[in-house]
């Protein structure tokens, strides 16, 4: 895959939580205006890459990254960058939604505020609203509480707070698995839109999930040999192709359903 | 194999009487039980009694002397007709004020720098522990800790020290009545403005701090009601005085100040008629203040808990 | 690279970057202060009382004699009014408060409201169901409007009230019982007596409020255990309840002892500021508090030095009594419900 469309080049030689190794060996390039699709079971660090590439692990108490992720050809983990300024450029959408306690309105304007944007805020809140999808639901009750949208609503209202800014790329971790299945649905309708302005990464544990949306997916597994638990990437491939002729024994039985 | 019992078989409820679950007042365990609840009862309603024996004379002897005069006077001098305390109760305001002005931002910074410490951070739990200890500290204490600090060092008694000995009282509730309301904040929410790219200022101004803010401000007003009905802290800052605040369109800070707590308990051992006769309206007015604090103090906190 | 759109994110303005500083620095700063205030307020005392402590020593602790003018200095009876008046109003204000405060958590009154309503047919109709917990919470209000009262005003209704109201049976007390210890006194108008029982009121909702949360961190399955057993209300609250809470209410009682102890104002005008010891409950008396509060308006310089090693005192006792409190609180894992 050639790197040169890379938007976010995710290279993982190793990374810790103290001194426990979480991850090694992963290397998942994001190509640009695609989707990406984190597979793999329980423990083997999808969610963890996943935050690693927008810097979201500092959080953590004793993370350690070895190796780079670059964000057009700069390495985010470079010793003079800050996080704070890496995070505005990319965005992140949770598993459980989690809007802001204000109104519809100020929660999508949040990142225009943010970032010091001093054109009109109704204009590009609704330019969000409409590319997540909740204009037309939410349009006659900006002023309402965002906590009083259904789950599915609150969802794509936190996916227009992310891509107010239009970040270049957007991270999702599992943000459908808080939610019934037709929230799910037009969720993973959204992905087809926005993939045409965003480069999504999206973590799943749900496989038909992935074939529906991804074009390319990265299978990860975990390795317990000498009683640890490190997450390492085993195949990352078109997602056609990943689950039609899986090259490694690990995904063939994970893909056949014998893994959580 | 049957299982021999040494003892011959019996039906399990031969002999019994059925009529033994009826409940009855004459056994034992039954009369205890009612015993128990109509003791507790009769604590709890001797317990209101002083409450309504205290309201009662707040109303009847206080409301005797309230009039307008009495609210807007200053204090007359014994067996002196008229007069009333309303320099006190400017004083009581001026000095709440202050003591707001202080201990309001300094608590609810020092709320936001605890509830960012993380589990085991060692010198939050310090600092958490001073601030308790120091809400269970004599209120007495902080007047003379500002007697022996700025008193002496300004040498006469000022409304700036008494206001300042009532910061240090409500320093600490507001501590941590912030702390708590900011940890009430769910994580997800800290999370998806840290995920953004605030800086954690940002997350702060922009998202905890108007999130918590209606517990923060229930703490707040709970600290200013306690404020408004001590005494013994201004009793050798602020000391009292005659006069009005007020000379010539300004606030007359650094001097001693009247307040309506000192007022009831300089009165209230005198044994001139009108004087004492005021003590009690200045009561009636004082716990009107603070009950009307209280009650604001838990619409915030119910409108908190009703607004999810 | 090419981007098929503008984003408008920029990272953190240099204005934004130096508030952040700012802020960080002003609330770390404002933890501290929070932080060390207790301390500093001690040693600024003990400061201010370093030269009475020079001067008098230990024999400040143990005289008895109070005369600024003979310059002598001695706050034994101060101490002893202070702990002899504040164990009298926790050991009635314990148990009275403890019986509130399981009167409330069972909600008794709310059950009686309930069966009132159950008299009349009317305990399912839409506007009585609200009513029993309506009832509940009133009391709860009304128990702690009780700590709203300001100590200021209690004083004046123990002045007006108490005292007028209790001398009668004081003086048939003195009467009856003058040749015990703790009548051997009469009333003389302030003293332990109307002193005491101000305070214990004053310290009643401590006690409630800090047990009931006690009891209300019991874990639910207890009581439904012993229930299914078959034991009366009363027995579960006996013997599995109230064994459950012990420490928090024993931590209740410790902190409302460190209030106790503390209390100024009503104290100063109802007990008498007589400096003596007695053990009669009729006698007047004095507290540290109340000394402090008489004596400093009209302190002179060379008065200053003793009153701050009498503060000093008050200081110590309390902190010692409340930081065993705070301890004895966070042992029992007792939280704060609403």
């Amino acid at each position: 895959m050639a790197t040169a469309e890379a938007v976010l080049d995710c290279d993982i030689e190793e990374l810790f939580y103290g001194t426990f190794r979480a991850v090694r060996d992963t290397h998942i390039p994001l190509v640009r205006n695609q989707i990406t699709a984190l597979i793999g079971p329980s423990g083997c660090g999808k969610s963890t890459v996943l935050r690693s590439l927008n810097r979201m692990n500092d959080l953590v108490r004793g993370f350690r990254l070895k190796g780079s992720v670059r964000f057009r050809g700069m390495d985010i983990y470079g010793s003079k960058v800050d996080p704070v300024g890496v995070r505005r450029f990319i965005g992140m959408v949770f598993q459980q939604p989690n809007p802001f306690a204000m109104s519809v309105f100020n929660n999508v304007a949040f990142g225009l505020r943010l970032n010091g944007y001093r054109g009109s805020k109704a204009e590009k809140v609704e330019e969000a609203l409409k590319r997540a999808a909740l204009w037309d639901e939410v349009k006659d009750k900006l002023n309402a509480s965002g906590l009083s949208l259904s789950g599915g609503q609150q969802q794509r209202l936190c996916i227009a707070r992310a891509i107010a800014t239009e970040p270049e790329v957007l991270l999702m971790d599992e943000p459908c698995s808080a939610l019934d299945p037709m929230a799910t649905r037009k969720i993973e309708e959204l992905m087809e839109e926005l993939k045409e302005r965003y480069t999504i990464a999206v973590v799943t544990h749900n496989l038909q999930q992935a074939k529906r949306v991804a074009d390319r997916t990265a299978f990860l597994y975990v390795d317990t040999k000498e009683n640890a638990r490190t997450g390492y990437l085993v195949e990352l491939e078109d997602t056609k192709r990943l689950f039609e002729d899986p090259q490694a024994d690990e995904t063939k039985s994970y893909i056949a359903g014998e893994f959580s | 194999m049957t299982i021999q019992s040494s003892q011959p078989f019996h039906e399990p409820f031969e002999g019994v009487d059925m009529s033994e679950l009826e409940r009855s007042l004459m056994r034992p365990r039954t009369f205890l039980d009612v015993a128990g609840s109509a003791l507790t009862a009769l604590v709890t309603g001797a317990a209101l009694v002083p409450l309504a024996s205290v309201l009662w004379m707040l109303v009847v002897r206080g409301g005797k002397s309230l009039s307008w005069n009495a609210l807007t006077q200053a204090p007359p001098a014994p067996l002196e007709p008229g007069g009333g305390f309303g320099n006190a109760i400017l004083g009581t305001l001026v000095m709440v004020g202050i003591a707001a002005l202080i201990s309001i931002p300094t608590g609810v910074l020092a709320g936001i720098r605890l509830a960012q410490a993380r589990e085991d951070d060692r010198i939050a739990f310090a600092i958490r522990f001073g601030a308790k200890v120091l809400t269970g500290m004599p209120s007495i204490l902080a007047g003379v800790f500002v007697y022996g600090s700025i008193v002496l060092l300004m040498g006469g008694y000022t409304a700036y020290a008494g206001g300042l000995a009532l910061a240090i009282l409500m320093l600490p509730t507001i501590v941590l009545t912030s702390e708590e309301a900011l940890r009430m904040v769910p994580t997800l929410m800290h999370e998806a403005a840290v995920g953004m790219g605030a800086t954690s200022t940002q997350a702060v101004w922009m998202v905890l701090l108007p999130t918590a803010l209606p517990g923060i401000l229930t703490g707040v007003v709970l600290a200013i009601a306690r404020a408004a009905g001590e005494t013994a802290p201004l009793l050798f800052t602020a000391l009292f005085s005659n006069y009005w605040l007020v000379a010539n369109g300004y606030l007359e800070l650094a001097y001693p100040t009247a307040s309506l707590a000192v007022l009831i308990f300089n009165f209230s051992s005198v044994p001139f008629e009108n004087q004492v006769e005021l003590a009690w309206s200045a009561a009636l007015v004082l716990v009107l203040m603070v009950l009307a604090t209280n009650l604001i103090g838990q619409a915030l906190a119910s409108r908190r808990a009703g607004a999810r | 690279m090419p981007t098929n759109h503008q984003t408008f994110a920029q990272p953190p303005s240099a204005r934004q970057r130096v508030l952040d500083q700012i802020f960080g620095v002003l609330t770390r700063a404002a933890a501290w202060i929070a932080g060390l205030l207790v301390a500093v307020i001690v040693l600024q005392i003990a400061w201010k009382a370093v030269p009475a402590v020079r001067e008098h020593g230990l024999s400040f602790l143990t005289g008895t004699t109070w005369d600024p003018k003979q310059q002598q200095f001695g706050i034994l009876p101060q101490i002893w009014g202070t702990l002899y008046s504040s164990l009298l109003a926790i050991v009635i204000g314990g148990v009275l408060g403890l019986c509130i405060a399981i009167f409330l958590s069972e909600g008794f009154l709310g059950s009686f409201a309930f069966r009132v309503l159950s008299l009349f047919g009317a305990q399912h109709r839409r506007w009585a169901l609200r009513i029993p917990d309506r009832a509940d919470l009133l009391l709860r209000n009304l128990v702690e409007l009780l700590a709203a009262i300001p100590s200021v005003v209690y004083g004046l209704w123990g002045i007006f009230v108490v005292i007028p109201l209790i001398r009668p049976w004081a003086d048939w007390l003195h009467a009856r019982f003058g040749w015990t210890a703790l009548f051997s006194e009469p009333l003389q108008g302030p003293g332990l007596l109307p002193a005491v029982i101000v305070l214990t009121v004053m310290i009643l909702p401590t006690v409630t409020a800090l047990s009931r949360d006690a009891l209300a961190s019991v874990p639910p399955k207890l009581r439904i255990a012993a229930y299914g057993i078959g034991a009366t209300r009363w027995e579960t609250m006996l013997a599995v309840l109230l064994p459950a809470a012990k420490r928090g209410i024993f931590g209740a009682i410790v902190i409302a002892f460190g209030r106790a102890l503390g209390e100024t104002m009503a104290l100063a005008m109802l007990i008498g500021n007589a400096n003596k010891i007695s053990l009669s409950i009729l006698s007047p008396a004095n507290t540290l508090a109340a000394l402090l509060a008489n004596s400093f308006p009209e302190a002179g310089p060379k008065e200053v030095p003793v009153l701050m090693f009498a503060a000093l005192t008050l200081l110590l006792i309390t902190l010692v009594v409340n930081v065993f409190g705070a301890l004895i609180m966070s042992r029992a894992g007792v939280e704060k419900k609403a």
